[in-house]
């Protein structure tokens, strides 16, 4: 019988088939193919009672081997017919723990793979402490994560997570964490925070995970909020901000600390090394050896498993409470969608208080089996990133857009022969690329040239930005300008846009290969349902859906309907592809005074498509016309100053200066433009704009800790310039407090001029401008 | 400092310091007919941080020198460790357990910020040059030893981020924090800072202090420093030695010598309010 390979999505067919054949199939295994380059046939013995000729066939994407024997291992070798070995799960549809690697290159330089789905069976590991102690069993050797410490990567492998998990699951119970205890994560990405995950999941503690650059202010109200009594933090600092909390209150309980660096004269005796707990549980693993497995035994798949605390735009963060069952299924799901491989890699340098790193770095590395790097330090994430490959990369947009603007800078100051090679061959990328990564037709001489601009350019770049390797690169959160997006779908990046909340479990829909557009969101996600209120609004159910907002049952009965359906909050709607699309949050939309509709996201993310504007916020509703605060971005902006020989000081004097006006102006002007092109849109097209002389900042409450809007804070905050923009003045004097990062206060005056930018004459705009004058 | 930083340290006055580690006793240094230091004597404790402080041109640096070895007095006797030094020169202290930082930074500006510090460990390496060309065996095993040392001062001193870039591209703050480095490398016990926070502003000093604290809680490593930053000096020394014009005007506890007229009059001022 047949053991079925399931080829990457990425080639289409009948490409596959041909190069399938034409290719040197090494499988890693001590029992299959032989490899031979560019044979047709690939023979292998099959031991006694086989068929003499044994061949690869093709039908549509699967190949089919004619074997039943176990594929395992690495580097071809002869096939040794062990007949009496294990007789598989022959065809696809049940789960089977086989797995078959192999590797072929096809013309033009792309690697492919193809593998074995990986299945697991989550209904019967339907918790992670039972995942965790399936994956060492069953995949003990592999590397499950990986820390760069003293400037070699160290490795660790399921078992030896395993272990160290185990210990550190027995120490949390020496010092009295419990079922039903919630243990906050605070620090940077380092291994042994994610290990303390499984571990509190293994004695039945909930893990709240904390973002590490909160204020103190921020950080006490979570701590107070989810009754939390145990922490482990990364470092002194996070220590500190522990302890000054807990000034005048009653102290945490216990509070593990993992960098032993300056703690050496602190005296408080629920404070621990974590090498400490990792002995004390040692010791008591020891005494009480079934104490573990029962616990882990003990978990169940509707326990919670996680509480996410979202940085809420309106109001105080809420903690959504996510079950093992949640958190799993989303993650198998999406997993088995996109056709993760336990040989993928990643690397885990988002915080780990936000959702998506938890499914990424977390759940997805134990539903596949895949290893997850942590950098050096927050400063080293390109070098590692670059020395890693990562095979399966997130970023919100704005990292995109910023590594574009750093290649771009780049490139200016490179010599001419440079500079025209790198723009004639990204034009032929930008041309091409998308279309062969989409299996389109695409004529024999742009692959020429395609593949020239690969090895000259292209490849080269790709490996300086780390990301040759890179299968599946996912961005979501905010939207992506399509310039960046055909970017990076030109260099070969397999870049997909996906939707989802913390309230999902993330994933609510996914942009499928082969489809991918930069104004959609994808199709829903594996299990997820989808609808649009009559209001616009988009509404979703699915496994994943979390189970209520901890201590907080009004909010949850907002937000969840009886029947399972949760609110977003996003207006959007279903195009006739089948693709989702989110216009703005359905608070925030509103109406101009003629009737036009006003969906601020919409103009600003158009605002923030150039790599000059890094933030912007519009206002609009209830008013004549539509005006706009801008943040310049200063690397972008700083280049283009010093190009033209413009000096500047600091960000507020180039914030200031009328050159960098007149840009601004120019570039509002293309998006006026663009916007008259829209139906419905050219009554929003921005008639005034200010730039603001300091930017936006989470640590001010302007923006939340993922860099979202906060509109009220702002709008409050910033009401002087707000009426300056809505009258006709063409200065503002302005004074606002910022807080720098030690918590200490300050005020910053600034006088900030105000420009008109002319509407563009449609039938809408000259009602606009009548209206203001 | 900060409150936080006042919780690591056990409080001033405890900090109790026996042993001499080092003592210069009657000190004089000529360059022609310039004297440099006259008369100089004072000891530095083991474990203590050491402030060397007055205006320009007092001597200061030269002092340093001489106890480095890098110039030799014409007159007076310095001991270290208890026994009596005879000329000695640089590497030879060095090997000793000084090691020293420059004002002016003297880092290698084509190599990168590892190799700077793997040179701090030069006196440690026993495979002599062709050993060491070869790359070879016994020579590769010991180079292996000594950068898991370096990696971890680099680790220290949160420097990870540079490791491989060029020393001259650096900035200031950075080069100055990576020659620090290079002298850890060679795990001294007596460590020589010639104006380590010159040119920084307020943040990088308060980095640079956490470090010198550091170094002195963690390695309990020895500190002589010369600084012209008062709030430093007062902040993180133990006892503080003033000189001016060659000669010692004041020496005792930071307290003492805000005190002390002649300081006043040399080199504090007055605030005139």
């Amino acid at each position: 019988m047949a053991i079925e390979f399931q080829l990457d999505q990425e080639q289409n067919t009948a490409r596959a088939a041909k190069t399938v054949q034409k290719c040197c199939v090494i499988v890693r295994s001590d029992q299959c193919i032989v490899p031979q380059k560019s044979g047709q046939k690939t023979k292998h013995n099959r031991g006694p009672g086989s068929a003499a000729s044994d061949r690869l066939t093709f039908d549509s994407t699967v190949a089919t081997c004619f074997c039943n024997k176990r594929i395992l291992g690495n580097t071809g070798s002869k096939h040794t017919g062990d007949e009496a070995g294990s007789r598989r799960n022959e065809s696809a549809a049940a789960p089977f723990n086989s797995r078959a690697h192999a590797t072929f290159s096809y013309p033009f330089g792309f690697l492919g793979n193809f593998t074995v789905t990986v299945s697991v069976d989550i209904s019967t590991y339907n918790t992670f402490p039972k995942l965790l102690q399936h994956n060492a069993q069953t995949r003990g050797a592999m590397p499950s994560m990986r820390e760069k410490a003293l400037g070699i990567w160290q490795t660790w492998s399921w078992a030896e997570s395993a272990k160290e998990i185990r210990a550190l699951a027995c120490g949390l119970k020496t010092l009295g964490c419990g079922p039903g205890d919630k243990l906050a994560i605070i620090g940077d990405n380092r291994p042994r925070l994610y290990w303390s995950m499984a571990a509190a999941q293994s004695i039945g503690a909930i893990p709240v995970a904390v973002y590490q650059d909160m204020v103190a202010d921020e950080l006490g109200f979570v701590l107070e909020h989810a009754e939390i009594r145990f922490a482990i933090a990364e470092d002194q600092e996070q220590v500190d901000k522990l302890l000054m909390i807990s000034e005048g209150k009653e102290p945490l309980s216990g509070i593990i600390y993992d960098d032993p660096r300056g703690m050496r004269h602190y005296t408080q005796d629920y404070l621990n090394s974590y090498d400490s707990v990792i002995e004390k549980g040692h010791a008591y693993d020891t005494a009480n050896p079934e104490f573990y497995d029962q616990a882990v035994a003990a978990t169940k798949s509707e326990d919670a498993s996680v509480i996410a605390y979202t940085s809420g735009t309106t109001g105080r963060p809420k903690g959504v409470v996510l079950s093992h069952s949640n958190v799993l299924k989303s993650a198998y799901n999406a997993a088995v969608r996109e056709n993760l491989q336990e040989t993928d890699n990643i690397l885990a340098y988002l915080p780990m208080a936000w959702i998506g790193d938890h499914i990424f770095s977390y759940a997805q590395s134990y539903v596949v089996g895949f290893c997850v790097s942590c950098p050096e330090s927050p400063d080293t994430v390109l070098t590692d990133l670059r020395e890693l490959g990562p095979s399966y990369f997130f970023a919100p947009p704005t990292i995109y857009e910023n590594l574009l603007t750093t290649v771009m800078i780049r490139i200016e100051d490179a010599s001419w022969i440079k500079r025209k090679m790198f723009h004639y061959f990204m034009e032929v990328a930008r041309r091409c690329g998308p279309k062969i990564l989409d299996g389109e037709p695409v004529s024999f001489l742009d692959r020429i040239l395609f593949w020239l601009g690969n090895i000259l350019v292209v490849g080269p770049l790709k490996n300086t930005l780390g990301l040759s390797r890179v299968r599946l690169g996912y961005t979501a959160g905010e939207a992506i300008g399509p310039d960046i997006f055909n970017f990076y779908r030109g260099l070969g990046l397999n870049l997909k846009q996906l939707y989802g909340s913390t309230e999902a479990s993330v994933f609510v829909t996914i942009q499928p290969d082969g489809e991918i557009k930069p104004d959609t969101v994808g199709t829903p996600a594996p299990e997820v349902e989808l609808k649009i209120a009559e209001n616009g609004e988009v509404l979703f159910r699915s496994p994943g859906v979390f189970q209520e907002y901890y201590k907080n049952p009004e909010a949850t009965a907002e937000t969840k309907t009886a029947d399972g359906w949760v609110h977003t909050g996003d207006a959007g709607f279903i195009g006739d592809d089948g693709h989702l699309r989110i216009i703005d949050r359905a608070k925030d939309v509103g109406k101009l005074n003629n009737g036009s509709l006003f969906p601020p996201k919409y103009i600003e993310n158009k605002l923030k498509f150039f790599p000059t504007i890094s933030e912007a916020v519009t206002f609009g509703d209830g008013q004549d016309y539509v005006s706009a605060f801008i943040n310049i971005d200063l690397n972008a902006v700083g280049n283009w100053a010093e190009k033209q020989a413009i000096p500047y000081a600091s960000y507020q004097e180039l914030a200031g200066n009328p050159a960098v006006y007149d840009m601004i102006a120019e570039q509002i002007a293309q998006v006026n433009a663009d916007l008259t092109k829209e139906e419905n849109m050219a009554g929003s097209q921005i008639h005034r704009f200010l730039i603001l002389s300091k930017e936006l900042d989470a640590d001010d409450g302007e923006l939340t800790r993922t860099r979202k809007v906060r509109r009220n804070v702002v709008a409050d905050r910033y009401k002087v310039l707000i009426d300056a923009l809505f009258s006709d003045q063409t200065r503002c004097d302005f004074e606002t407090q910022v807080t720098f990062e030690d918590g200490r206060t300050d005020t910053v005056k600034a006088e900030i001029e105000v420009r008109t930018v002319p509407l563009i004459d449609t039938g809408a705009a000259s009602m606009n401008r009548h209206a203001a004058e | 400092m900060s409150a936080a930083l006042e919780k690591t340290l056990p409080p001033a006055q405890d900090r109790v310091f026996d042993e001499v580690l080092l003592s210069v006793e009657d000190i004089s240094l000529s360059f022609g007919g310039v004297k440099a230091l006259n008369g100089v004597s004072f000891d530095i404790r083991k474990g203590e941080v050491r402030a060397i402080i007055g205006p320009n041109g007092a001597g200061k640096s030269s002092m340093l020198n001489v106890i480095n070895g890098f110039y030799h007095p014409n007159a007076g006797s310095i001991t270290y460790k208890g026994t009596k030094r005879p000329k000695m020169r640089p590497d030879q202290s060095a090997k000793q357990g000084i090691a020293r930082t420059f004002q002016n930074i003297a880092l290698f500006r084509g190599m990168t910020t590892l190799d700077n510090i793997m040179t701090g460990r030069n006196t440690k390496m026993r495979r002599n040059f062709l050993w060491q060309a070869l790359h070879w065996g016994p020579a590769k095993a010991e180079e292996i030893e000594h950068r898991a040392v370096v990696e971890k001062v680099i680790d220290f001193l949160e420097i990870q981020a540079i490791r491989k870039t060029p020393v001259g591209r650096l900035p200031y703050g950075l080069q100055k924090r990576v020659e620090l480095g290079r002298a850890l490398a060679a795990e001294p016990d007596l460590l020589l800072l010639d104006e380590p926070m010159a040119g920084m502003n307020s943040e990088e000093k308060e980095d640079m202090c956490r470090f010198i604290l550091d170094v002195n809680d963690e390695f309990g490593t020895t500190i002589a420093l010369i600084e012209h930053d008062m709030s430093v000096v007062m902040d993180i020394s133990d006892r503080v030695v003033v000189l001016d014009y060659g000669r010692k005007i004041g020496d005792g506890t930071p307290d003492d010598i805000r005190g002390n007229q002649e300081v006043i009059d040399a080199y504090l001022g007055v605030s005139h309010d």
